[in-house]
C-alpha cells in the first residue's frame, strides 16, 4: 500500500530529488540510518549499560526509601523489619520447634538470624526479578535504556535492604558472645558473590516474568521449597543424618546453602569449618560466575522484546 | 554538520525517520476470546505455538513514511487511532510485528512520567528523572536550577523538598513536563504535552517546545488541538483505525481531517 495510491492521500510532492526510486532499506542504507530498537550488539550492550550506572544506583536507593515513605517511623523500618523478622523466627523454630538440634544456643540464634537474612536476599532478588519488566512496563515503553537495568537495579535495591540487616545481625551475633575478628571482613566477598548470582537469578527471572507474568503467581512456592530444603533454620548434616548421604550432599551444595553457610562461618565463632562443604570458596564463586553470566546472556538476547506486554 | 548543511542548501533532504510498512500489535493477556477456563490456558502455556487466548489488537497497519531533517511533524487521529503507538514505535519502545523504522540516532518520547516516584521529593525526582533519560550527572547539577526555575514550583514556598504526592495535579505535569523538556534530542517526540498546566505555564511550555525543534532534527507532534498543530507543524500525518490515511502539509490534511470530523 503506498501513499499516493491510498485513498485521499495527498502524496507530499518533493522535488525531483536522487532518491527517487530507492526503496527504504537504500534510502536508509544511503543516509546511515539505523533500525529503531534493534539489539545492540553485546560489548555496546554492555557499554551502554555501563553510562546508565548511576541510573541504575539511583533508581535502587529511590525505590529503597519510597517503601517506608509513608510509615510514621520513617526509614527505621529498614532496620525493624528484619529485627521482627528474626524474632519471629526465633519464636518459632527456636522456642517452640526447638529446631537447634546439635547446636547450643549460642550458635543457633545467629545462625538462623543469618540465614534467614542471606535467604531473604536471593528470595527478594528473584521475585523483584519476575516483577522487573512486567511490573514496569510504563517505563518500558518511555523511556530508552539497557533494559537489564531494571533488574540489576531491583538486585542492587535488596543488596542495600541486605545491609541494613547486617546490623541487626552484628548486633545479634555479639550479644550472643561473637567476639568481631579478621574473619568478619570475609563477608564482603561473600556479599559481592552472591549478589552477582542475585543479579543473574533476577535477569533470568525478568525475562521469564516478561514473557509469563503468571510466574509471579508460582513463585513464592518455589522459593519457599527452596528455602526449606537450604537448611535456613537447621543444620543440613545433622538433619539428614539417617538419610542417604548423598541427599545432604547436594543440599549443601546449593548455591543458597553455600552462601548462608559462607556468612555463619565469617560471623559466627562457635561455627567452624567443619560445617562447611569442601572447595566451598570455589563453588560460590563458581555459581556466581555462572549464574551472572548466563543470566546476562540470556536477558540480552531479548532486548529487543521487552516492552510488547 | 558542516557537510549536512550544505546538502540542505542544494535542495537535498536528508531523512532522519523512514517507516516501511510498519504493524505494531499488541497481545492482551486475560482478555480472551473464546473458552477461558483454566485448563485451557494451561494447556496454551504448556503447547506453546499460536496462542488462543491472547487477544491481538493491531494498533499500526502498515504504515509507512519518511520524515526529513528540519520537519516538524504532527500526527493527527481520533483516539485509539494509533499515534501515540506509532511515536513509541519510531522511538524503538515497542517491538515492530512486521516492517521496519529507521532513525538516525536515538529518537526521544518527550515524557519521564513512569521513570518519577509519587513518594520521594521533587528535587530527588529531577535527579532520577535526568538520569533516567541518560543525562549524566554533571548535566543534571548543571540544569537543576533551570528545572526547578520552569517548572515554577517555588513559586508558591519550598515546594521541590516535599515528596511528589502532596503537589496539586498541575504542579505535577508542570514539574513533569520540565524535567523532560531539559534535555536536548535528534529526533523529538511530544506525545500531547503541550496541555499541561495554567495558561502561563502553557505559554512558557510551547515557547520551550519551539526551542527544542530548533535544537532537534525532527520533531513529532501528538496533538488533539488543531490550533497548535497548526501553529508547530508545516506536515501532518493523519492516522485512522491504524492505517494512513493522509500525510501532506499542515493546511491541506486539517481541513480534510476537520470535515471528516465534522467541525
Amino acid at each position: 500500500m503506498s501513499e499516493s495510491t491510498h485513498d485521499g492521500t495527498v502524496a507530499l510532492s518533493p522535488a525531483v530529488s536522487p532518491d527517487e526510486g530507492l526503496t527504504a532499506g537504500q534510502l536508509a542504507a544511503k543516509y546511515g540510518l539505523t533500525v529503531s530498537g534493534a539489539r545492540p550488539t553485546l560489548v555496546e550492550y554492555i557499554r551502554q549499560l555501563w553510562d546508565r550506572r548511576h541510573f541504575i544506583l539511583a533508581f535502587s536507593r529511590a525505590k529503597l526509601t519510597a517503601q517506608y515513605s509513608q510509615a510514621k517511623l520513617g526509614q527505621l523500618w529498614q532496620v525493624a523489619t528484619p529485627l521482627l523478622n528474626a524474632a519471629v523466627y526465633f519464636f518459632i523454630f527456636g522456642v517452640i520447634l526447638n529446631a537447634s538440634r546439635g547446636m547450643s544456643k549460642d550458635v543457633y540464634i545467629p545462625f538462623l538470624v543469618t540465614g534467614v537474612f542471606v535467604f531473604t536476599f536471593t528470595q527478594s532478588s528473584v521475585m523483584a526479578g519476575v516483577r522487573a519488566i512486567s511490573g514496569n512496563l510504563g517505563l518500558v515503553r518511555a523511556l530508552h535504556f539497557p533494559r537489564a537495568s531494571l533488574p540489576i537495579s531491583f538486585a542492587l535495591q535488596q543488596l542495600q535492604q541486605l545491609l541494613f540487616s547486617m546490623i541487626v545481625l552484628f548486633a545479634v551475633a555479639v550479644g550472643f558472645g561473637s567476639i568481631p575478628d579478621l574473619s568478619w571482613l570475609l563477608i564482603v566477598p561473600v556479599l559481592a558473590l552472591q549478589f552477582l548470582f542475585n543479579s543473574g537469578l533476577a535477569l533470568i527471572m525478568a525475562r521469564a516474568g516478561a514473557k509469563t507474568p503468571d510466574l509471579a503467581q508460582l513463585m513464592p512456592f518455589i522459593m519457599r521449597t527452596w528455602m526449606y530444603a537450604s537448611g535456613v533454620m537447621f543444620s543440613i548434616p545433622i538433619m539428614l543424618a539417617d538419610k542417604p548421604e548423598w541427599t545432604a550432599t547436594v543440599l549443601q551444595w546449593n548455591p543458597a546453602a553455600i552462601y548462608m553457610d559462607l556468612m555463619r562461618f565469617s560471623l559466627i565463632d562457635g561455627y567452624g569449618s567443619e560445617n562447611l562443604p569442601d572447595h566451598v570458596w570455589a563453588a560460590a564463586a563458581g555459581w556466581a560466575v555462572l549464574v551472572a553470566l548466563g543470566g546476562f546472556l540470556y536477558f540480552w538476547k531479548a532486548e529487543e522484546r521487552y516492552g510488547r506486554g | 554538520m558542516a557537510d549536512q548543511h550544505i546538502d540542505q542548501q542544494g535542495g537535498g533532504r536528508i531523512p532522519t525517520v523512514i517507516a516501511d510498512e510498519l504493524h505494531i500489535v499488541y497481545r492482551v493477556h486475560g482478555a480472551k476470546t473464546g473458552k477461558g477456563s483454566a485448563t485451557a490456558a494451561l494447556s496454551r502455556i504448556v503447547k506453546r505455538g499460536e496462542e488462543r487466548g491472547v487477544r491481538k489488537v493491531h494498533a499500526v497497519k502498515g504504515v509507512s513514511f519518511v520524515a526529513y531533517r528540519g520537519e516538524a511533524v504532527g500526527l493527527i487521529g481520533s483516539n485509539g487511532s494509533g499515534k501515540s503507538t506509532l511515536l513509541r514505535a519510531i522511538a524503538g519502545l515497542l517491538p515492530a510485528e512486521k516492517g521496519r523504522v529507521y532513525t538516525n540516532g536515538q529518537p526521544s518520547l518527550l515524557g519521564v512520567n513512569a521513570a518519577l516516584m509519587n513518594d520521594l521529593t521533587g528535587e530527588r525526582n529531577v535527579i532520577l528523572g535526568g538520569l533516567a533519560m541518560g543525562m549524566s550527572r554533571e548535566q543534571i547539577k548543571e540544569r537543576y536550577q533551570g528545572i526547578v526555575d520552569f517548572s515554577g514550583i517555588n513559586e508558591k514556598g519550598d515546594f521541590i523538598t516535599l515528596p511528589m504526592r502532596t503537589y496539586s495535579s498541575g504542579m505535577a505535569a508542570r514539574l513533569r513536563f520540565s524535567i523532560a523538556a531539559a534535555k536536548d534530542h535528534d529526533v523529538l517526540m511530544i506525545d500531547e504535552a503541550l496541555a499541561t498546566g495554567d495558561r502561563k505555564f502553557q505559554k512558557r511550555s510551547e515557547e520551550r517546545i519551539r526551542e527544542l525543534r530548533k535544537e532537534a532534527g525532527t520533531v513529532f507532534l501528538v496533538s488533539h488541538n488543531n490550533k497548535s498543530i497548526r501553529d508547530t507543524c508545516d506536515r501532518v500525518l493523519w492516522l485512522e483505525r491504524g492505517e494512513l490515511r493522509m500525510d501532506g502539509p499542515t493546511d491541506e490534511v486539517l481541513k480534510e481531517y476537520e470535515k471528516f470530523t465534522g467541525k
